[in-house]
């Protein structure tokens, strides 16, 4: 029996056993969102502006280990999706965009809403497909979501045009679509995984330096194990929060522009750095020059060998998924373990606590005026640590990294890589859609809040009970921070003078706002917020506007080069 | 340092642009890029002249074998290997400079390929310095038009490219 393109698209998604597609309809994607009414197979959530779309799906995949999936009509619904594409990119997120199209035969006239989905998509999507012909659908659609969870994973784009939503031809979803240029490697090289368990074992003063890769391969397990059998320091990027317990006394709290003191000596210093799924990115190592004038053995683990050796020369690179090179190595080291040397161990550990006195997290506890740090505290003894936090980009996301610990791995959804503002509350819709049941909070600020504020309509339309915690100082606080540090003082621009009441915000879109202004009034509002399990809650706390992330990296310097809050 | 990349893709249409996309977005050069089907119909061959040290050429390769499209990627630099180019030069060829221009043809091993009253158009096949050498020898001023193709490459002896 042949079928429309547009009911093979649902009948593809349905054998996926996709359960939430996010999207807005459109004139190019009519066809689809017909069928998609024909069914309850397939939930449909509707946003209010495409970024959204993206973003929640995006949201909904890291929460889930599921593809995310969005759909979005021609041209400006595109366009607006290539935010959330981005930043999925960036930090490899599976996710499969389907795109409408103007029909096959007005494709390059400028049609109305015509834009060249798949040339605008190129840069920022794993792999993209324009389907011309019905009878390639299925199979397209099946390679999309076969791309975007196999090896390094990342979104696929699969751009329809309206004429092959109506063309038919017979339904066929293969299982496995065989593609001779993409071979992704799975198992690391016995011989490599051999050297670097006798790296590790040999190592003085080691480290463990782990990334968002560890998250997205499950292995946060296997990662556990290995810190555990071998005692070592243990640090994670801001992608990889979770990967490893945030509470054990082994981890030394994030590293990076703005890791901790402790994590970015040790790293700066160790002999031996076992780096897993990282890839030593600007934002971590800083100046790769100043990072590389120290000598010590690197082993770097990741499933992408462009990864490897990309900013920083490593000794024994591991090509492979990480969770199957973690088990081999934990296999190989089991035995040997009491070859560690135990005193240099020691005193390594030392050292590392001289570093931890510094308590370089410290801020005024007692300010009469709300410290954003002490927020995300409260935030942390509230939820028992066992939320979900999303967040947008700034300095609040950077408080959030410090100071809520997370102990598992799919908690802390944020976008690393791209740094998009606006990515925390439609994020937090994907997230509470895959968790139902589940707390979310959404750790944000007023400049990125007011990036993607529409999507307040939609956590009404589906009942979402987010808690949106907005703090909130009245600047781009992280712009602000650079221009006091690096710019004189000159404030440009990254005031706003006219912002609005997010309590009547809250309200006006159906949910509950409150504002919170004294120290003291922080836990119980945040209680108060909590327990309302039902509703969305914006939570507005005025911080203060002064208050500055440390330590800090100034770009272009190394990572024991750090500014600490005493210094200034 | 210049390399010579040989890369099989498969012939699908965008995959040009993604090579040449992936070389713009990550600031890597191009002197010269060549591609055409293979005579198996589903894959095409390229050949990219690029350059740059070690440490990029190793990311280029990397980076190119990431794409989905591409099939094999070889740096042909890496062992001995054969580079020729094509190019078509469209010459003045009036009163003394005709007889020259036959000559310099010949010393070249290069062929006529198209004759008018005033003009040679002349075919000549080398490596790129070849061709380089040619165009030096020339009056600047009797050149009408050069069309190169860039260089294609392959290996020697027994070593394949292939699926």
């Amino acid at each position: 029996m042949e079928i429309t393109g547009a009911e093979i698209v649902v009948r593809c998604l349905q054998a996926e056993g996709v359960e939430c597609v996010f999207g807005y309809p459109g004139g190019a994607v009519l066809f689809i969102y017909d069928e998609l009414f024909k069914q309850d197979k397939v939930r449909h959530v509707l946003v209010r502006h495409e970024q959204g779309a993206a973003h929640a799906a995006d949201g909904y995949s890291r929460s889930s280990h599921r593809t995310g999936v969005c759909l979005v009509t021609s041209g400006p619904g595109v366009t607006n999706a290539v935010t959330g594409i981005a930043t999925a990119y960036m930090d490899s997120i599976p996710m499969v965009v389907i795109t409408g199209q103007v029909p096959t035969h007005a494709i390059g006239q400028d049609a109305f809403q015509e834009v060249d989905a798949v040339g605008i998509t190129r840069p920022c999507v794993k792999h993209n497909f324009l389907v011309k012909d019905v009878r390639e659908l299925a199979r397209t659609i099946r390679k999309a979501f076969f791309l975007a969870a196999s090896g390094r994973p990342g979104p696929v784009l699969v751009d329809i045009p309206k004429d092959v939503t109506t063309a038919k031809c017979a339904f066929e979803y293969p299982d496995a679509v065989p593609m001779r240029s993409y071979n992704p490697v799975t198992k690391g090289h016995p011989g490599q995984v051999k050297k670097a368990a006798q790296l590790v074992l040999e190592a003085e003063r080691p480290m463990i330096y782990t990334g968002g890769g560890v998250v997205l391969a499950n292995a946060a397990p296997a990662l556990t194990r290995l810190v555990k059998l071998l005692g070592f320091p243990a640090t994670s990027t801001l992608m990889g929060l979770g990967g490893f317990s945030g509470t054990d006394p082994q981890f030394l709290g994030m590293l990076g522009m703005h890791g901790t003191y402790e994590a970015n000596m040790a790293m700066q210093h160790c002999d031996v750095l076992l780096a897993i799924g990282a890839r030593f990115d600007d934002r971590v190592i800083g100046n790769p020059a100043h990072f590389g004038s120290v000598p010590r053995k690197i082993i770097h683990i990741d499933i992408d060998p462009s990864s490897i050796s990309k900013r920083v020369k490593v000794d024994v690179p591991i090509v492979g998924n990480v969770a199957d090179v973690l088990d081999e190595l934990v296999r190989q080291i089991e035995p040997l373990a009491g070859r560690i040397d135990q005193k240099a161990l020691n005193s390594w550990w030392a050292q590392i606590e001289l570093w931890k006195a510094r308590d370089c997290l410290r801020y005024d506890r007692a300010s009469p005026i709300i410290k954003p740090q002490l927020v995300i505290e409260k935030l942390y003894e509230v939820t028992k640590g066992d939320a979900f936090v999303t967040s947008d980009v700034g300095q609040h996301q950077m408080w959030a990294a410090q100071f809520y610990k997370f102990d598992r791995p799919r908690r802390w959804i944020n976008s690393g890589g791209l740094g998009t503002m606006g990515f925390g509350l439609p994020a937090a819709m994907g997230v509470q859609l895959a968790n139902p049941g589940a707390t979310v909070a959404c750790v944000t600020g007023e400049a990125s809040f007011m990036m993607c504020t529409q999507e307040l309509s939609t956590c009404k339309q589906y009942r979402l009970p987010i808690k949106i915690v907005n703090l909130n100082n009245r600047y781009m606080g992280m712009v602000r921070q650079w221009q006091q540090f690096f710019h004189g003082n000159r404030y440009s621009e990254s005031y706003m003078d006219a912002l609005p009441d997010f309590v009547r915000l809250a309200e006006a879109y159906g949910h509950i706002g409150m504002r919170i202004e004294k120290p003291a009034d922080v836990e119980p509002a945040l209680r108060e917020a909590f327990k309302r399990t039902d509703d969305l809650v914006l939570l507005d706390f005025l911080t203060d506007q002064t208050e500055n992330v440390y330590p800090m990296v100034p770009g272009g310097k190394g990572m024991s080069e750090m500014i600490l809050a005493e210094e200034l | 340092m210049r390399h010579i990349i040989s890369i099989l893709l498969e012939n699908e249409s965008g995959a040009l642009s993604r090579v040449s996309g992936l070389f713009s977005a990550r600031g890597y050069n191009i002197e010269s890029l060549t591609v055409a089907p293979t005579e198996d119909a589903s894959l095409s061959r390229m050949t990219i002249v690029t350059t740059g040290s070690d440490d990029v050429i190793e990311q280029i390769t990397k980076q190119l074998n990431k794409l989905v499209d591409v099939v094999k990627v070889v740096d042909l630099s890496e062992a001995p290997h054969i580079e020729r180019e094509l190019m078509l030069i469209k010459v003045r060829a009036t009163g003394k400079d005709r007889e020259e221009m036959k000559r310099m043809a010949d010393i070249f091993r290069g062929r006529i390929i198209d004759v008018t009253e005033s003009s040679y158009t002349i075919e000549l096949t080398g490596s790129g310095d070849k061709l380089d050498a040619f165009i030096e020898a020339l009056d600047r001023a009797v050149i009408l038009e050069t069309v190169r193709t860039g260089a294609s490459g392959i290996a020697r002896g027994e070593r394949v490219l292939r699926v």
